[in-house]
């Protein structure tokens, strides 16, 4: 019997990759929401009015029927046996594993801040509860403090600022989305967010809450009617640490192989609660975004079926859209830099050792996943026409490169 | 399966399969009653580069969804709009919210913004029409683009 920890991208990649080589045999998903599988970065979409709950299913609603799927749900994990080769749920059932794949995703990081006790309306953004919650309790007088500038905090901000009177956002770094962007790409999509009417305090952070109001450690205060926090996320691995006893079993993340097998027999781990290798960056790294975590969990469940899938192409990799404007990242910012912008267009590239290892395009989305096969596949960068940079294009590359990707049966 | 092949060396560069494949998409019965005067948006591109192969003939050649055996735009796809069926590659524009990962994610450019930009399209074959076969290598003056299995 297969059990799976979770019931996200990674749980139902681990699913399809299973059936790829096992059409039959139990698979059991554990989680503790008590949804159908959704898409998690959906759930801006929803306050915006752009889906809604049956649309961002992110597989139909007979998927587990199809696929011989047990889902138990809301249920709570409280630990795994290696040696008895079970888990153990908050119900205090425990149930049996052949292969286990941990899937659990990661949880809203929450750094100590004096008197958040105090507020009342306070929120989280990573799940459909957290958004169903915080559009239960704003209305169009309400003045909303966001506490992050990173993808799940403007996100929100997007997804609320319509139903609201006011969006705020606060973050400790002085320019946003700093995990993705650098300073000048940072600002292209600040000045876009404030012209809709979003508005930042950067470069500080909350010296202490009272209960509807914050007071900024630059001395300003900001009055808010509901609170989110969007700090950070920290990934779920807890199950695992409990297991470690000689061997480190868990840095950031849970630390897996490209075959995503853990220190563990029969255990394999997969999404934003594991580490993959990154081969743009050439280091094992957490890369919480949902292709990732989809591929991780695909090889993990063709692996735990006996098959033999590496998952040796991981990076980073964001597309992340607000109020129109498209920000697209992959890979590393490391190396030379290649720039190609105009006015609020922005396209810088990075390029080392004659390879592309990552890039930022905003207002200029099309054909990017031209540069993003550069880095996947290490083409080299002299054999490619420097024009690439102006413009994505399959003309850049030889006659018989074209050849195989266009006359031939492609495999990715 | 069956799938779209370009023969590079026999375009013409004309843009027909762009206009058939506009076409398809209508429903309609004829050309001229369906585009005339509409900007179109075609699933298959043409490049004409500002290059010149080895005879000095200028480089033209069509380019559309590889229909790969292992895609990752459906992979990466973070709604489920995107499937395989039959091997062919799908897009439910319904679901699809328009949030570019399949962009970020096709190494030959081949998934592109519908014509509102909300949300994206892709060849599909013409399955989605009602011609029934892909009508840009139906329609191609030279058979630089054809419609046949190579395994």
């Amino acid at each position: 019997m297969y059990v799976i920890i979770g019931n996200s991208a990674a749980a139902i990649g681990a699913v399809e990759g299973i059936r790829q080589m096992d059409e039959s045999s139990q698979i059991v998903i554990v989680s503790d929401e008590p949804h159908h599988t959704y898409s998690r970065p959906l759930i801006s979409y929803l306050l915006l009015g752009k889906t809604n709950e049956q649309l961002m299913k992110y597989r139909p609603d007979t998927f587990y029927e199809n696929n011989n799927v047990t889902l138990l749900a809301p249920h709570r994990v409280t630990a795994i046996d290696p040696t008895e080769k079970t888990i153990s749920l908050s119900s205090e059932s425990k149930i049996n594993y052949d292969k286990l794949l941990v899937a659990a995703g990661s949880s809203p990081f929450v750094p100590p801040m004096t008197g958040l006790d105090t507020v009342e309306k306070k929120f989280s953004f990573m799940s459909l509860d957290d958004a169903r919650a915080l559009e239960r309790a704003v209305d169009d007088q309400s003045r909303v403090l966001i506490i992050g500038a990173g993808l799940i905090g403007l996100k929100c901000a997007e997804g609320i600022l319509g139903r609201v009177r006011s969006v705020a956002v606060v973050d400790l770094t002085d320019r946003i989305l700093s995990s993705i962007l650098d300073e000048k790409g940072a600002a292209i999509v600040r000045r876009h967010l404030e012209s809709k009417g979003v508005s930042f305090k950067l470069g500080t952070s909350v010296d202490n809450f009272e209960v509807n109001r914050a007071a900024l450690k630059n001395g300003e205060h900001v009055e808010f009617d509901a609170l989110v926090l969007a700090v950070g996320v920290k990934p779920n691995t807890g199950l695992v640490k409990a297991l470690e006893k000689d061997k480190p079993l868990v840095n950031r993340g849970i630390i897996t192989d490209t075959k995503m097998r853990t220190g563990i027999n029969d255990i394999f781990a997969a999404g934003d609660c594991a580490e993959s290798f990154d081969i743009s960056l050439e280091a094992n790294r957490v890369l919480a975004v949902l292709p990732n975590a989809y591929m991780q969990g695909e090889t993990a469940g063709i692996n735990m079926a006996g098959g033999n899938a590496e998952f040796n192409k991981a990076m980073p990799l964001n597309a992340i859209g607000f109020f129109g404007c498209h920000v697209l990242t992959a890979g590393s910012y490391v190396g030379d830099k290649i720039e190609r912008s105009e006015g609020e267009t922005y396209r810088l590239f990075f390029a080392q050792d004659n390879l592309l290892k990552g890039f930022m395009l905003i207002n200029s989305p099309n054909r990017a996943g031209i540069y993003t096969s550069l880095i996947r596949e290490k083409t080299p960068l002299d054999n490619i026409a420097q024009m690439i940079f102006d413009d994505p294009s399959l003309a850049a590359f030889s006659r018989a490169e074209r050849k195989s990707m266009l006359g031939v049966v492609r495999y990715a | 399966m069956r799938r779209i092949y370009v023969n590079e060396e026999w375009c013409l560069g004309c843009h027909l399969c762009e206009y058939y494949c506009a076409f398809a998409q209508t429903g309609g019965a004829s050309m001229a009653l369906a585009l005339k005067d509409k900007q179109i948006n075609p699933r298959i591109h043409i490049e004409d580069a500002e290059k010149y192969d080895s005879k000095g003939a200028e480089v033209h050649f069509a380019v559309s969804c590889r229909h790969c055996v292992e895609p990752y735009c459906v992979k990466g796809c973070i709604t489920g709009a995107l499937s395989i069926k039959d091997g062919v590659i799908q897009i439910d524009q319904e679901k699809c919210i328009g949030c570019y990962t399949c962009v970020l994610s096709c190494p030959y450019g081949c998934v592109a913004p519908a014509d509102d930009g909300k949300v994206m399209q892709k060849c599909e074959l013409c399955l989605n029409t009602t011609s029934g076969e892909p009508q840009c290598a139906k329609n191609c003056p030279n058979a630089a683009i054809v419609y046949e299995d190579r395994g």
